[in-house]
């Protein structure tokens, strides 16, 4: 597939084979990723980083990954300072942002925002995470953390444990899991599985997920276990909250039952679900998944936007 | 007459101009009329409904709908077929059919129904008409094109 000024909404929206070139393109991106090496592949070139919600390592990384290849980067962080505090439509913040620069990097509170931005833009548009729905370049770095560790991403175990409910970077994740033949487990409180329509899903894709609350019964058989926060903010009644908070807890002592090899992998920010002790063991990969997301965001950028390598 | 003879069809009362819709899934007469627009300060014509008749094609019962004076636009048979997908739209002008189609859905659903997902940027005062995918006829099930959610209780939602 050829990724030159195409949009990047939803992971499923590329195929195993694309998903494989861009792992191999920022493979390739790593050194330039660490300043290893230069090269300013897109110099010139202007992206818009629009983040309507909270981002650390999403935006930063982004923005790491332009000035890594000499693209320059304008960026909005608040909607309260846009013109969409005014009552303006996305379309058309979109509409305007696009005139100012080569690609949009667009985060938003709404489901289904980055694809109505695609509609709406003729340059390129990365959905950075759109309410509870997508977030495929997580994904995509996800996968070449999982690929780097374990060599293959053909047949592995993972077990996603957390908020599977609203939790978006599981729900693009496990999409994309099926493309590989992985079998999935999931652990999570009964308030907070993944939705039926993403199991039904998974299911006609090939892939039956085992479903279950008891995460030591599910670590000893695990490659990859992919640990998720469960959000405070997502629950209107803290009461509710308290139910679940601290439902699963990631320490040493799990860890015991594990494979030897076994990674542990967060989209991060974690708050207590994966205790610090942990950090310091080989199976700990979360900081390094966080800092793969320049190499894989270089890759993505250079490919969308025409850099040549 | 013979009192023993079983009673074949169900006879409504036939119409000099306007549209029958026939072959409807048993049970969705009442969500056409809904679709129809039909209510206390717009009939002007007689209407006949059918409700579970006899039907040699729907595996033995059907529902059925004639309008007086009043032609059907695309659109409308479009959403009819979202409810009733084998329906058939006979307009019959002067007591004689005139025309006579199936309802048929093309590959996506285009501003005829309304996202359930109220977190869908389609919900949100953006100037797009929503659109979904068909994902199955029986039961009718249609995936937003935008938040990627699926939408089962259709008539619920139809604009």
């Amino acid at each position: 597939m050829d990724l030159y000024q195409k949009d990047v909404v939803s992971i499923m929206d590329f195929s195993k084979d694309d998903i494989e070139g861009i792992l191999d393109m920022a493979e390739e991106m790593v050194p330039y990723a660490k300043g290893e090496k230069i090269k300013r592949t897109l110099d010139g070139k202007i992206l818009g980083n629009l983040f309507f919600e909270p981002s650390t390592r999403t935006k930063l990384s982004f923005e790491s990954a332009a000035y890594r290849l000499g693209c320059d980067v304008i960026d909005v962080s608040e909607m309260s300072m846009t013109s969409m505090a005014k009552g303006e439509t996305l379309a058309d913040t979109i509409k305007i942002v696009d005139a100012y620069c080569d690609a949009t990097v667009l985060r938003h509170p709404y489901e289904g925002a980055a694809r109505l931005a695609a509609k709406f833009s003729d340059h390129p548009v990365i959905n950075a995470g759109d309410g509870a729905s997508s977030h495929p370049t997580q994904t995509l770095l996800d996968l070449f953390t999982m690929r780097h560790a374990k060599g293959s991403l053909d047949g592995l175990n993972i077990t996603l444990v957390g908020d599977l409910k609203y939790g978006r970077t599981v729900h693009s994740l496990a999409q994309a899991l099926t493309k590989f033949g992985m079998s999935i487990t999931l652990v999570a409180p009964e308030s907070l599985m993944m939705p039926a329509d993403i199991i039904d899903h998974l299911k006609m894709s090939g892939c039956n997920p085992k479903i279950m609350t008891d995460l030591e019964d599910a670590v000893s058989q695990t490659d990859v276990l992919y640990v998720t926060r469960i959000q405070r903010e997502r629950f209107p009644d803290p009461s509710e909250y308290q139910k679940v908070a601290g439902t699963y807890r990631i320490d040493k002592a799990l860890l015991e039952n594990a494979k030897s090899d076994m990674i542990v992998m967060h989209p991060l920010p974690r708050v207590n679900e994966i205790a610090p002790e942990v950090d310091d063991t080989p199976h700990a990969k979360y900081f390094e998944q966080a800092a793969n997301g320049v190499p894989v965001r270089m890759a993505l950028l250079n490919a969308l936007l025409g850099g040549e390598l | 007459m013979e009192r023993d003879s079983p009673i074949k069809e169900v006879r409504l009362t036939p119409i000099k101009n306007g549209t029958v819709i026939d072959h409807i899934a048993c049970g969705q007469a009442l969500n056409v009329i809904k679709i129809l627009g039909i209510n206390e300060n717009n009939i002007y014509s007689s209407i006949s409904v059918g409700i579970h008749v006899s039907s040699s094609t729907l595996g033995g019962w059907k529902d059925i709908v004639k309008i007086e004076d009043r032609e059907l636009d695309s659109k409308t048979a479009e959403k009819i077929a979202l409810v009733a997908p084998d329906a058939t739209i006979s307009i019959v002008r002067n007591c004689q059919v005139d025309e006579k189609y199936k309802v048929k859905l093309g590959d996506k659903v285009v501003g005829l129904a309304k996202c359930s997902n109220p977190n869908c940027i389609t919900n949100k005062g953006e100037p797009v008409a929503t659109e979904f995918k068909i994902i199955s006829k029986y039961p009718m099930q249609l995936r937003c094109c935008y938040c990627d959610k699926i939408l089962m209780n259709i008539t619920d939602h139809l604009i």
